[in-house]
């Protein structure tokens, strides 16, 4: 694999673009803040708009037609502007590049990446000083005649130029070396050449690659092998600078005697063609809501804070425990409890946990989306609802389950009832939202860095008695509801009592069987087969059925069964729930007989 | 350093009529001398006022007096919408309607004569596109958090011109007669493979539609002449001025079209990566190729 160098590496400044061409092919280099530098192709896989004309943001680099947005490192599209509710589905990613830096240049190749390479072979003579690279001289000739022009390029060591008496007179002549510099080409390798040139003792080292641009464009980059000391710097690099033009010039004229080959032709590599046609208007679960992240902040030490305000109409109203579907950028809907209080419909405030195990919901909404961005969300919904009839109301939290429970807490310090809110979690830096917490004065318990053992001990301490019309609200990891529910079961706290809502399922979804599902109302039978779920085989005979988490979570695709065995599979109905046979989740829940009667 | 453009061959390009001047800059009785299609093609004025063009003769010079009368090579002609057009082949008898044009109380003028390296496809496809408001016209045609483009229609109708319809977009200022922020409705039209229309709501009177013209002049395959045309109900601001603006937004699209590799639109599909808000284009890309036009695109390897 061959390296060119293609800048210096001073040419990449934070949050700019920059231009850089090898034989033909047009690339856009830039330098993300935490200094990775990106060469791609520089064109937008949207329309081919040139790259270096969009914005660096330090992060990502936005195209200036349509503003879509790509990663630093991977180029991977993660936002695109004109549907932030349709989301690219489909992984869009521009053509990268290998690029490394070295001896103050920036080096690419357009050939393909073999991994034993992670940039231009090292250089001894390089390695060692203080490399310095020249300023770059752009020639209108061929790369080959160039790099034989410079075969024969003669110059003075730099302390020459630097401690001859009247040296800034000097740096514009190269003089014969009356006192003995011996000036030599050490080496030729292709479009690399290598010279010395030495005064006795003092010796400079210049190496001096072209960059091959294209059939009839050259650019000489030189590198010296140590830096000059600092007030004969500039002499040196004029020197150079001036020696080199009129190297240039002689090499232009020649070329001019001579017909200008043909510029090199590339080939634009064509999109996949799940990319290549139009993506169809997503079906299922929908997001009406246009909304915009009006604040993105740490609520914890692995939890963002994200404001949503309302683009267009304003939002809708919620009740506290709600949840809304958020479609993200990525393409994934993930669902997040609001933790407003009441009558706050200004905007929506959800937290996000980051778990860069999941299939990378929480980390778009950590690592890409930021304040501007648009996103596309459904109406809340609430599965977990409170009541506020009850004389005592516990409400335990589990790190990030702590959300819907804040929108609970301040509904009921609202209407002045009381509440006693217990949060567990790893350490202080973890408790989410915690100013807010802090708000609630003695009504908020932080419990810190217990073990699951002590954590069951503690909600049985916290539980008690079952006193009348008690209600105990839960939300947190899927071991901690379990044990919950243990505990308040064995304490004596009637199932009705005890409210759960669950992030995820973690149930294995057996989705083997096949079965008919016979609707009562619209009098269709259809059949499931193994693979589908009863809701999309619902929605395959157009009939509407809401959804939200799809797997057995959150209970919106809850219906009721006239007859029929269920195999129940979610996490959303109680133990009685379950017994009675007479509600289902059709996102996950099945038929152990052959055929279920739904009231649909 | 672009290569000398050699003379169009794509029959239907050739066939097809062209702008190359607004009436309204030819002096009569002068030579008038512009490139179409990669050949020079000369015209002037006669006496009565009536458009003559022919293929450019080295020995008439632009600005030499010239006797319309003794051009006897003459290239078919019609004087239309404020513009001279003309063909190299057998055009059709009359050019492409705008009802709009004949509406009495409307004003109609040539806004602006626009120079663009880049393809009259490509030219097309920025004038059909919404997508890039916020971010090309900003603050004026569109801004952002409003960048969504939601489902619109598009067809193409019996006379064969590409048609898309409840075009909706967020604007700022979508005309110089508006003052606030409303979504526009947009209507756009493709009735000749190089010319595009739009039709929006005239802030003055909301029962009717402004209609914004581009005619484009295909000087090479990669280099047009983007000739504004302007039918307009608004009649709050001077011409000046609604030329003045239309100059100012076209001169945001120009830097970006110039840099839109390739500058020949791509027909194949997998050239680029579209979406929904590109519906109209996807359309358009198609209709070209069903029209068989190779000029000013890269039709798709057979
Ligand atoms: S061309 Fe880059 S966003 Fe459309
Ligand atoms: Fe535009």
């Amino acid at each position: 694999m061959t390296w060119h160098p293609v800048a210096s590496s001073a040419d990449l400044t934070y949050r700019t673009t920059y231009h850089a061409q090898i034989l033909g092919r047009e690339l856009v280099a830039w330098r993300a803040d935490d200094d990775a530098v990106n060469l791609w192709e520089n064109r937008c896989l949207h329309r081919g708009s040139r790259l270096t004309l969009g914005i660096n943001d330090g992060a990502e680099l936005m195209c200036r037609y349509h503003g879509w947005r790509y990663a630093n490192r991977t180029a991977g599209c993660t936002y695109i502007p004109a549907h932030p509710a349709d989301a690219p589905a489909r992984s869009v990613c521009n053509r990268t590049y290998p690029v490394a830096e070295r001896y103050g240049l920036v080096w690419g190749s357009v050939e393909p990446q073999d991994s034993g390479q992670a940039g231009p072979p090292a250089l001894d003579l390089l390695e060692a000083g203080d490399p310095t690279p020249l300023r770059p001289i752009v020639v209108n000739a061929p790369p080959a005649k160039v790099a034989d022009a410079l075969a024969g390029y003669r110059f003075q060591p730099s302390a020459a130029v630097t401690q001859r008496p009247g040296a800034a007179a000097d740096w514009r002549s190269y003089r014969s070396p009356e006192g003995g510099w011996d000036v030599a080409t050490v080496e030729r390798d292709e479009l690399r050449v290598t010279l010395r040139a030495a005064d006795g003792d003092d010796e400079t080292h210049l190496v001096a690659w072209v960059q091959p641009v294209d059939a009839h464009r050259s650019v000489i980059r030189g590198v010296l092998d140590a830096r000059p000391p600092a007030p004969a710097r500039l002499a040196v690099l004029r020197h150079h600078n001036h020696l080199l033009s009129r190297l240039r010039d002689r090499v232009e004229e020649q070329a001019a005697l001579e017909p200008v080959p043909e510029p090199i032709q590339v080939e634009i590599v064509p999109v996949s063609v799940e990319l290549s046609g139009m993506p169809e208007l997503g079906a299922g679960r929908r997001a009406p809501l246009r909304v915009r992240v009006a604040r993105k902040w740490s609520a914890a030490a692995d939890v963002a804070g994200f404001e949503l305000e309302p683009v267009g109409s304003p939002l809708p109203g919620f009740q506290a425990g709600a949840h809304i579907d958020l479609h993200l950028p990525n393409g994934l809907v993930r669902q997040y409890s609001l933790t407003n209080g009441p009558g706050e419909s200004d905007c929506y405030r959800i937290g996000v946990k980051l778990e860069p195990e999941s299939s990378g919901g929480s980390v778009c909404l950590h690592e890409t989306v930021r304040e501007g961005d648009v996103l596309a969300i459904s109406a809340p919904r609430n599965n977990f609802t409170l009541s506020r009839a009850s004389e005592r109301t516990v409400l335990l939290a589990g790190g990030i389950g702590i959300t819907p429970l804040l929108s609970m807490a301040q509904t009921l310090r609202q209407s002045g009832l009381a509440f006693e809110m217990h949060a567990f979690v790893r350490d202080r830096r973890f408790l989410p939202f915690g100013e807010l917490v802090t708000s609630f004065g003695d009504a908020a318990v932080e419990h810190q860095g217990l073990s699951p053992q002590q954590t069951a001990e503690e909600i049985g301490r916290i539980l008690g008695e079952h006193t009348l019309s008690a209600q105990l609200y839960v939300c947190g990891p899927a071991p901690m509801i379990e044990a919950t529910i243990q505990v308040a079961d064995e304490l004596g706290w009637p199932e009705e009592s005890v409210h759960f809502e669950y992030f995820a399922n973690p149930t294995e979804i057996d989705d083997s069987t096949a079965f008919d599902v016979a609707l009562a109302r619209s009098g269709l039978t259809l059949r499931v087969e193994p693979a589908q779920t009863v809701l999309q085989a619902l929605r395959a005979h157009d009939i509407d059925m809401p959804s939200s988490c799809e797997q057995g979570a959150c209970g919106t695709c809850l219906a009721s069964v006239l007859e029929g065995e269920i195999l129940h599979q979610d996490v959303y109905l109680s133990r009685s729930e379950r017994a009675a046979g007479d509600r289902m989740l059709t996102c996950v829940s099945r038929a152990t007989s052959d055929r279920l009667v739904l009231d649909l | 350093m672009a290569p000398v453009a050699s003379p169009c061959t794509d029959p239907v390009v050739l066939d097809m009529w062209h702008p190359i001047s607004a009436v309204a800059e030819i002096k009569p009785g002068r030579v008038h001398t512009t490139q179409l299609l990669g050949s020079p093609v000369s015209y002037t004025l006669d006496g009565d006022g009536r458009p003559v063009v022919w293929r450019a003769d080295p020995a008439l010079r632009p600005g030499m007096p010239v006797d319309a009368a003794r051009i006897t090579e003459r290239l078919p002609v019609i004087d239309r919408f404020c513009f001279v057009w003309t063909s190299y082949g057998d055009p059709p008898d009359r050019l492409f309607s705008i009802p709009e044009f004949d509406e009495s109380d409307r004003r109609t003028f040539a806004a602006a004569s626009i120079g663009v390296h880049t393809s009259a496809p490509r030219a097309v496809e920025n004038f059909l596109d919404m997508g890039h408001f916020p971010y090309v016209h900003t603050g004026i045609l569109g801004v952002e958090p409003h960048t969504e483009v939601v489902e619109y229609d598009v067809d193409i109708t019996d006379d064969n011109e590409v048609v898309a319809t409840r075009c909706l977009f967020y604007q700022p200022l979508a005309a110089l007669a508006a003052t606030k922020g409303q979504m526009t409705e947009y209507t756009y039209r493709v009735p000749h493979p190089y010319v595009a229309m739009l039709y929006k709501t005239a802030p003055p009177d909301p029962s009717r539609l402004d209609a914004i013209a581009i005619f484009l002049q295909a000087v090479t395959e990669e280099q047009i002449v983007a000739h504004n045309f302007l039918c307009m109900v608004d009649h709050t601001n001077t011409d000046s001025e609604l030329k003045i603006f239309q100059q100012k937004i076209f001169g945001q699209d120009k830097p970006i079209i110039e840099n839109q590799m390739p500058r020949r639109l791509p027909l194949a599909p997998r050239a680029e990566t579209p979406i929904r808000a590109d519906k109209s284009s996807i359309t358009y890309r198609r209709w070209l190729a069903d029209l068989g036009i190779t000029y000013g695109v890269i039709p798709e390897a057979a």
